[in-house]
């Protein structure tokens, strides 16, 4: 018993940081229809900026808001540079340079930083807090609850509260209406990107020093893991990419525990292919099917 | 043609290689109803597409009020005063009747006369004040004519360009809003460049009516003519 209450705290905690990748992938969908596929690569390249700025400073949390400005930054450029000049008349257009994208940041960044995991240590203790003789959650676990929390509810209250938000909506589901109404779809596909950007660099600040250290395929996996879980979730829906998440971290977590870690990625294929059979547009898509 | 709200010179314009439209001319005073008139396929929407900048033109200008239009962002237009209600309606179906006309006035910098016009809609029409947080796609056509319409309206436009507004709508629905396009020009000397293939509404409410017929202007007259005149309407709007 004590082992299942810990292997499922320990999910949901590694499941929040698949539910903040997962909810980048979901943001450059939902504004630009493109699966992301160099998020990892970008938040990696986040990470290493963050490792540099701690090391220089000797402050974690220099580091971190590091991470997260070059996490927007990174997110501008890829918009602006990359992704605009792409003929999306073809969903696989933005695929491809999206994967060359991946080629060249992890090229850069091993050229850079060299090819071996580098450590980057975490602000809190990683030591789970016992309540009762059970292992339960550590300070880091509810930093990472905290951080992705805050990144949740602030995203919430910027799509349903704001202008801004309203009209990043409105210019993702029907551009040329926006552009009439005086909204500049432009600035907020740039703004979506970087947005994304830097909640995918958050995700990789959050995970990167729970596992073996920062390497430019440091988010490879993570990446698996993220991309189920919004496609789990609904590619559309916020909300899937959370619970899509979490469902994704305590599977992972369970299976890992109870089995063998090496049958982990078979689990999260199952979990694909069930949820896919029974819901082809994820758990919470809307009612309204949407192509690419 | 001085103190024209609208001048159209030699438009041509198309989406490839071959024009849709021909070297069109076209004016509209300002508190003028110019009704655009055309069968299917005559580039009714591709006029007022090209004049929004949906659609680039290849030759020819748009003035507003004199000043070209070339440089102006699709964006921008709506600041300018020229409000474009896009063939289908363009209401945004995944957002609520509310989130659709506040996003009509988020351009504006007077945001408490945002919120007036918003209100005004809402007394213009009441079907849409019991529905403000129904999504669009829950509306009926007349409905998302009255949304769309009434959030062109909270810019408080000089100018409305309408496509085909009556598209799918019951003729008590269309005898509606063209009663209600008259009575706004009355009232606040709007203008309109209305497209429709429903020539006798349209020809209700116009001035001036234009015929297009495969992109090209074949008749400029006033409605009044046009409306009396059976020869041409056999031969191009076929009533
Ligand atoms: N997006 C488009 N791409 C290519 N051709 C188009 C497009 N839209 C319209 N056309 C063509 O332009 C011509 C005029 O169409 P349109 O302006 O929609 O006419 P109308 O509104 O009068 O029915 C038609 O021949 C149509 O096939
Ligand atoms: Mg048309």
């Amino acid at each position: 018993m004590s082992e299942f209450i810990y292997l499922t705290f320990d999910g949901l905690s590694r499941g929040l940081v698949y539910a903040a990748f997962a909810l980048a992938l979901v943001l450059i969908w939902r504004a630009a229809r493109i699966v992301n596929f160099a998020q990892g690569a970008m938040a990696v390249s986040a990470v290493y900026v963050a490792y540099s700025v701690t090391n220089a400073t000797g402050s974690y949390w220099l580091g971190f808001a590091a991470a997260l400005l070059a996490g927007l930054a990174l997110g501008v450029t890829v918009e602006r540079v990359v992704m605009r000049f792409v003929d999306h008349s073809s969903p696989l257009n933005g695929v491809v340079v999206a994967l060359g994208l991946v080629l060249i940041l992890q090229g850069v960044l091993g050229i850079v930083y060299g090819n071996e995991f580098l450590p980057f240590s975490t602000p809190f203790s990683r030591d789970a807090f016992e309540v009762g003789g059970v292992a339960m959650l550590s300070r880091y676990d509810l930093f990472v609850i905290a951080a992705v929390g805050s990144v949740v509810i602030a995203l919430t209250l910027l799509f349903t509260r704001t202008a801004i938000g309203l009209r990043m909506r409105a210019a993702a589901f029907a551009p040329d209406v926006s552009r009439l109404l005086g909204v500049s779809v432009g600035g907020m596909l740039t703004l979506g990107w970087a947005l994304a950007a830097a909640v995918g660099s958050l995700a990789g600040i959050l995970v990167v020093p729970t596992e073996l250290g920062v390497h430019p395929t440091a988010m490879d996996v993570v990446f698996v893991s993220a991309f189920a879980a919004a496609v789990v979730g609904g590619l559309d829906s916020p909300i899937g990419a959370v619970v899509g998440g979490l469902i994704v971290g305590v599977l992972l977590s369970y299976v890992s525990g109870y089995i063998d870690v090496t049958v982990a990625p078979m689990a999260v294929l199952a979990l694909l292919v069930v949820v896919l059979l029974g819901r082809p547009g994820g758990l919470f898509s809307s009612s309204k099917a949407r192509v690419a | 043609m001085s103190g024209a709200l609208l001048q159209v010179e030699g438009l041509t314009a198309g989406y490839g290689a071959a024009p849709v439209l021909h070297e069109v001319d076209l004016t509209v005073q300002p508190g003028e109803i110019v009704a655009v008139l055309g069968a299917n396929g005559a580039g009714k929407t591709t006029l007022l597409r090209t004049l929004s900048g949906l659609v680039k033109c290849t030759h020819g200008r748009v003035l507003l009020d004199g000043d070209d239009l070339a440089g102006t962002k699709v964006e921008h237009l709506v600041r300018r005063g020229i409000a474009h209600v896009p063939e289908g309606r363009g209401v945004v179906t995944e957002l609520t009747v509310d989130e659709n006309l506040r996003l009509g006035g988020l351009w504006r910098r007077d945001r408490a006369d945002a919120r007036v016009a918003l209100d005004e809609v809402y007394d213009l029409f009441p079907s849409l004040a019991q529905r403000r947080t129904f999504a669009g796609h829950q509306l009926s056509g007349g409905e998302r004519q009255m949304l769309a319409l009434g959030r062109a309206l909270i810019g408080r436009p000089r100018l409305l360009l309408l496509d085909e507004p009556s598209l799918g709508l019951a003729p008590k629905v269309t005898r509606h809003i063209m009663t209600l396009l008259r009575d706004l020009r009355a009232r606040t000397g709007l203008a309109v460049l209305l497209v429709e293939q429903n020539v006798r509404s349209a020809l209700s409410i116009a001035d001036e009516g234009v015929v297009l017929a495969l992109g090209r202007v074949v008749v400029r007259n006033r409605a009044s003519v046009l409306r009396d005149d059976a020869d041409l309407r056999h031969a191009y709007l076929g009533f």
